[in-house]
């Protein structure tokens, strides 16, 4: 009896010693494993997929065409290459709004005022708004006949704007409701920033006799800069990637039009609206080419300024 | 009043006043700009919010009446519509379970995940899970549909929240890494001078201490899934739909009634409202986190 316990008792604690010798991998293992499988099997699928004729049923025989499907993307003027211009468009305007728009904002929060939890509160709220909630409350403010959009411009004496219903003006408006839900997300990561400067270089450039803009633009910016440039990361990918909004307000196609049709979009109608697996598989292999490719360039900046 | 200022508190300038003397003056009129800009950003931000919970509580021809936009009576139709009449009960209930699970599956995955890649400064590692954040939604989708209906599982829960969790997983590594981060080693290395090993140490100090940690990370990660929309489109079936993909059903047939979807809408947003107010200080801390490290 005592002789079974006391194996029991060395093998537990073998295993106990086993366990924390190795607990860097037992500990990480099991996401990585998760996140890998999940990743790296449907990107190995998609790129396998890109190179068949895969069509209608997913259990449907499928053929091997080789770069075929490559070929006829690149070659489409139609439909790609206008959806990568809209991916662009839509991805820096709303970009270069936001990242000024929220510097101004975090620039006015910076300094404690009375009141400032309830400011802070109404900036939290689009930010945690379901995307799909917000793109139809959008749809009703900007309805041509019954929006307030329209009534306001006509009470300011303007006429009237068609908004979302015409494909010119549709993306501009999308990029402003991105912009509505999304500034609040650079305010936050810039004030965290500036939160975290120390005042002492200000102080000092501020007795020197500098004034507000040059201590902004000669002292506080360059200090703030690595912020500023992981705010650009964190929401270039997501804009990128923008597809609840237009999908909730535009639908199938981005539009009759397609005017709205980005890359993302494009993808996910050849994929579940058209089934055209094997096509949007290549498409979705050069978007993600495309993200890499930001990304890398956005990095690489940001180790040049360390 | 001095002598260098008129009565009504502007500065003499008929006079040679001292630049000391301007300097309150400039930093009140700043004062009055901060407030009003103030004041405008928070209209910005929350009128379009005030006016859809309006128009939830109007009828359709009240909605379409511009002298009745902010004096109408209002009505509790369009919530009874969505409420009673649309299950609505069902998906709220759905939305709920799927972002529960897979917010709670994934802090155990990711806990332990973000404490190892932190103290071993996996570097590497971590960049493998943080991929996820970068790879577009749909790339995944067309394998998992593929994969899922082939094994029949689609519509069911289980695809659905092991979707959620490639959302709720990356987001949690990265928040607790950067919170493991700047958590002091010497607790943990005293508490095994003292003879625990270094799980114990992990499970006893190391875990009790970071419940702020991790409640920053499952608010976020629940609020993430709650507002998933893509992954549920494809994955969900009529019983499993959650909410994003109720409303977006919502205006799929015929005329739209807006009274309706704005009761919707608002149905959908409010729960994520109210947890933001109460955690307001757990999710600004989450959504910076990484970011002043440079």
């Amino acid at each position: 009896m005592t002789v079974l316990t006391t194996t029991r008792k060395s093998a537990w604690r073998a295993y106990s010693d086993w366990a924390n010798t190795h607990r860097k991998w037992l500990f990480a293992a099991p996401a990585m494993i998760f996140v890998g499988v999940l990743i790296a099997f449907p990107l190995a699928w998609t790129l396998y997929l890109s190179l068949t004729d895969a069509h209608g049923s997913v259990r449907a025989a499928s053929h091997f065409v080789g770069f075929g499907n490559y070929l006829e993307v690149l070659k489409d003027t139609e439909r790609f290459w206008p959806a990568t211009g809209r991916t662009f468009a839509f991805t820096l305007s709303a970009l270069a709004v936001e990242m000024v728009l929220g510097m101004c904002i975090a620039l006015l929060l910076w300094r404690p005022f009375r009141g400032e939890k309830w400011v802070r509160v109404a900036i939290l709220l689009p930010l945690v708004a379901t995307p799909v909630a917000v793109g139809m409350m959008w749809r009703l403010i900007f309805d041509p006949n019954i929006g307030f959009a329209n009534q306001l411009l006509n009470f300011l004496g303007l006429p009237s704007q068609p908004w979302l219903s015409s494909p010119e003006t549709a993306l501009p408006t999308l990029v402003f409701v991105d912009i509505w839900q999304w500034t609040p997300m650079v305010v936050l990561i810039l004030l965290a920033g500036l939160t975290a400067l120390s005042d002492e270089p200000d102080e000092a450039a501020r007795i020197d006799g500098a004034n507000a803009w040059q201590r902004f633009r000669f002292v506080t910016l360059p200090l703030l800069m690595p912020t500023v440039i992981v705010a650009v990361l964190l929401r270039s990918i997501d804009a990128l990637k923008t597809f609840d909004i237009l999908y909730a307000t535009k639908g199938k196609g981005g539009g009759s039009f397609n005017e709205v049709e980005t890359l993302n979009v494009y993808a996910y109608g050849l994929s579940f609206d058209y089934n055209s697996y094997g096509l949007a598989s290549a498409v979705l292999i050069l978007f993600f080419l495309i993200i890499v490719a930001c990304m890398f360039i956005l990095t690489r900046r940001r180790k040049g300024n360390k | 009043m001095s002598a260098t200022t008129l009565t009504d508190g502007r500065p003499d300038t008929r006079s040679a006043v001292p630049a000391r003397r301007r300097k309150p003056l400039r930093s009140r009129a700043y004062k009055v700009f901060r407030v009003v800009m103030l004041i405008l950003v928070v209209i910005v931000f929350i009128a379009p919010l005030a006016w859809m919970l309006l128009a939830s509580f109007k009828t359709n021809v009240d909605i379409y009446d511009a002298g009745k936009s902010i004096i109408f009576s209002p009505t509790w139709e369009n919530y009874n519509n969505v409420l009673g009449r649309n299950n609505y009960f069902q998906f709220i209930f759905n939305s709920f379970w799927v972002a529960f699970c897979s917010t709670a599956l994934s802090l155990v995955l990711g806990v332990p995940a973000a404490y190892a890649m932190s103290r071993f400064t996996m570097h590497r590692s971590a960049l493998v899970v943080l991929m996820a954040r970068i790879i577009p939604g749909v790339s995944l989708l067309v394998p998992w549909y593929y994969v899922f209906s082939n094994m029949r599982l689609v519509g069911g829960f289980s695809v659905l929240i092991l979707s959620h969790m490639f959302v709720a997983l990356p987001l949690i590594v990265y928040i607790m890494m950067s919170f493991f981060d700047s958590m002091p080693l010497e607790l943990e290395e005293s508490a095994q001078v003292d003879g625990l090993t270094a799980i114990g140490a992990f499970s006893r100090i190391t875990l009790p201490l970071s419940v702020g940690g991790i409640a920053t990370a499952g608010i976020l990660s629940f609020i993430f899934s709650w507002n998933n929309f893509m992954f549920a489109l494809v994955l969900s079936g009529a019983h499993t739909k959650t909410l994003p993909v109720a409303i977006f059903n919502f205006v799929s047939y015929a005329s739209i009634d807006w009274g309706g979807l704005m009761a919707a809408a608002v149905v959908v947003t409010i729960p994520i409202m109210v947890i933001a107010l109460f955690t307001q200080k757990y999710i600004v801390t989450g959504l910076t986190a990484g970011a002043t490290k440079g």
